[in-house]
């Protein structure tokens, strides 16, 4: 969309030629040949023509841009275009004359036009050249007010997104049950509160200041999901099983911090938690070609229905991957029998290749 | 400890403890060992257990878990009806606790205190043998009051006897009322539910579930066709081949659904 075509901007634009037209009229009456009456009715038409040939001006402009076209292809184009322009513009002066002449008081005009047709010539170019100059002043004023808009936007979601981020750490569930174990555990077995509690503040610990921002090494998540399920495991006892099979050359690689997190606590709460009999998760991750790839498996109940399998979980971590790396990252879950599985495949990024 | 009221009657007051989590069930046994006029003569890992338990062994009183596998603690006060006083014990659930705040005999939040405890004990136990259930709302309206708000149900819990069936919602053919229960119709099974086609019908999603006769409530993917059938009525055909009269204002609801649909 041409931004001088709203309806504040035109007006503007329009104004901004009235001016101009009686400066252009005013220097072909005083130069000697046409007279007053002869250089308005002629100019004044030419003017309003110029007027639209001179909104074109944005598309050379908008095509070019001032900080990434080398200056020499920048002259050339504009100047090609004004000189083309300014000729196609005496043309039609000379035809306007040609047909006012028919008029008796202006019978004269095109003999007194050519003398002046230079005149006119080196008006249309520099008249062009200053609408493309214009173009670009507004062609800026835009891209700045759209820069200064994306910045704002982006602050916004970084703050939600650390909002977020906090409330999914603490989960509310996770947190009052692990308290009501240590309850629990402080009479039968007050060692293993103590190992339950110092868990639990190092889950915590972990957790604090991981905004949704920061990338972790794997091996630091692992660590952070390794207290997770302890915690989990004293809760649910034996229905709870673990099993990890991890790459030992995936651990160094970056991911953004609690990604997998929320999808083993799904695993858990979604899938464990609604087994009498409990039942495994299962944890892999792999790296080939540059991508890194974790695969979460649980055991489900098949006829518990399925928002109690998935729930916001899943639609943050998507969120995540496609706003950290758009369009190279996949998130696939599927279930077989009773068992629900989760694919995660992202780009494989370590901190020498980040920075 | 004060001597409580019930410590005059020479019978104990018998307790059930429902927890899915062996921790959790601790805890309370531990709080209930204090309260010697209490005990516990039942203890139950899920919902399932719990509704066999309560047909068993009767219990005056019920410490009863939200968050089980199978049967959450509102699918069991719906089953066990209004017989016995529940004492919901949860961690953290915001329409759970709306629902207490409207219907309660009283809840427990995790971690549980001892005060906290003894405090609601004394208050089940004024409860317990008079009138308890006057103010006690039937369960499946406990259960609507816990629903997230504008969600459907997703299943339904059915008890004949002490067996417990669960049928997810789009198993559900039709239902039929039928004085005061309804007759739920599965796969050519019929469950006998005490409650009325309207309850059931608010809480089923409008858009699947129709009501086309004053006693009839359809699976809309189930209805294979609609036949004239005498003087301003009309059968619903379904798939499986049952026959429903269909009412006129029932067929105009109908009508309205497929054509939205469509």
């Amino acid at each position: 969309m041409h931004p001088l075509l709203t309806r504040g901007r035109f007006g503007l634009y329009l104004l901004a030629w009235i001016p101009l037209a009686a400066i252009l009229v005013y220097l072909m009456a005083t130069a000697g040949h046409l007279s007053w009456q002869e250089s308005a009715v002629l100019i004044l038409p030419l003017s309003a023509i110029y007027v639209l040939v001179c909104l074109a001006a944005w598309y050379p402009a908008k095509s070019a841009p001032l900080e990434t076209t080398p200056l020499s292809r920048l002259a050339l184009t504009h100047l090609l275009a004004a000189a083309i322009l300014s000729l196609a513009w005496i043309q039609i002066a000379k035809a306007l004359a040609y047909g006012f002449s028919r008029f008796s008081a202006l019978v004269q005009l095109p003999e007194h036009l050519a003398p002046h047709i230079p005149i006119l010539f080196g008006a249309g170019f520099l008249l062009y050249l200053l609408a493309v100059a214009y173009h670009y002043v507004v062609l800026s004023l835009e891209a700045s007010r759209e820069a200064e808009g994306r910045v704002m936007k982006s602050g916004l979601l970084a703050r939600d997104a650390e909002l977020r981020a906090l409330k999914a750490q603490v989960n509310p569930h996770f947190l009052f049950n692990s308290l009501n174990s240590i309850s629990a555990l402080t009479s039968i077995d007050p060692e293993k509160a103590r190992d339950m509690c110092i868990l639990l503040a190092e889950f915590l610990r972990m957790t604090l200041g991981l905004g949704e921002k920061t990338s972790i090494p794997l091996q630091e998540e692992l660590s952070l999901l390794e207290r997770f399920m302890a915690i989990e495991k004293v809760r649910f006892g034996a229905r709870l099983q673990a099993e990890e099979d991890i790459q030992e050359d995936c651990k160094p690689l970056l991911i953004p911090a609690l990604l997998l997190q929320p999808l083993i606590e799904n695993a858990v709460g979604h899938g464990i938690a609604n087994l009498p009999e409990g039942g495994v998760v299962r944890l892999a991750a792999h790296c080939r070609d540059g991508l890194l790839t974790i695969t979460i498996r649980n055991t489900f109940d098949p006829e518990s229905t399925p928002a109690r399998r998935s729930g916001m979980g899943l639609v943050n971590v998507r969120r995540r991957l496609e706003e950290r790396y758009p369009g190279q990252a996949t998130l696939q879950t599927r279930t077989d029998g009773n068992e629900f599985r989760v694919d995660l495949s992202l780009p494989a990024e370590t901190k020498e290749a980040k920075s | 400890m004060t001597n409580p009221p019930g410590e005059k009657l020479s019978k104990k007051i018998s307790v059930m403890i429902v927890d899915d989590e062996e921790l959790a069930r601790h805890v309370l046994r531990q709080l209930l060992a204090k309260r010697p006029e209490m005990e516990i003569v039942a203890e139950c890992a899920n919902g399932l257990e719990a509704v066999k338990a309560v047909t068993e062994k009767k219990p005056d009183l019920i410490f009863l878990d939200v968050q089980m596998p199978k049967l959450t603690g509102f699918d069991v006060l719906e089953l066990i009806g209004r017989d016995v006083p529940v004492i919901f014990v949860t961690a953290y659930d915001q329409y759970a606790m709306r629902a207490f705040d409207v219907h309660a005999v009283d809840y427990l939040l995790k971690p549980v205190g001892r005060d906290r405890f003894d405090a609601a004990l004394d208050r089940a136990k004024s409860r317990i043998g008079a009138h308890i259930n006057e103010r006690m709302p039937r369960g499946e309206e406990l259960a609507a009051a816990a629903r997230p708000p504008q969600q459907f149900l997703e299943r339904l819990v059915v008890k004949d006897g002490t067996k417990v069936t669960l049928i997810p919602i789009a198993k559900l053919d039709f239902a039929e009322a039928q004085d005061d229960y309804v007759a739920l119709s599965t796969a050519g099974k019929k469950h006998l539910k005490q409650q009325t086609i309207a309850s059931l019908e608010a809480s089923l999603d409008p858009d699947s579930f129709v009501r086309i006769h004053r006693s009839y409530l359809v699976n809309l993917e189930r209805v294979a066709r609609i036949e004239p059938y005498g003087k301003d009525s009309r059968l619903a055909i379904l798939q499986d081949g049952s026959r429903l009269p269909v009412s006129r204002a029932g067929y105009a609801r109908l009508k309205a659904l497929l054509d939205q649909r469509a």
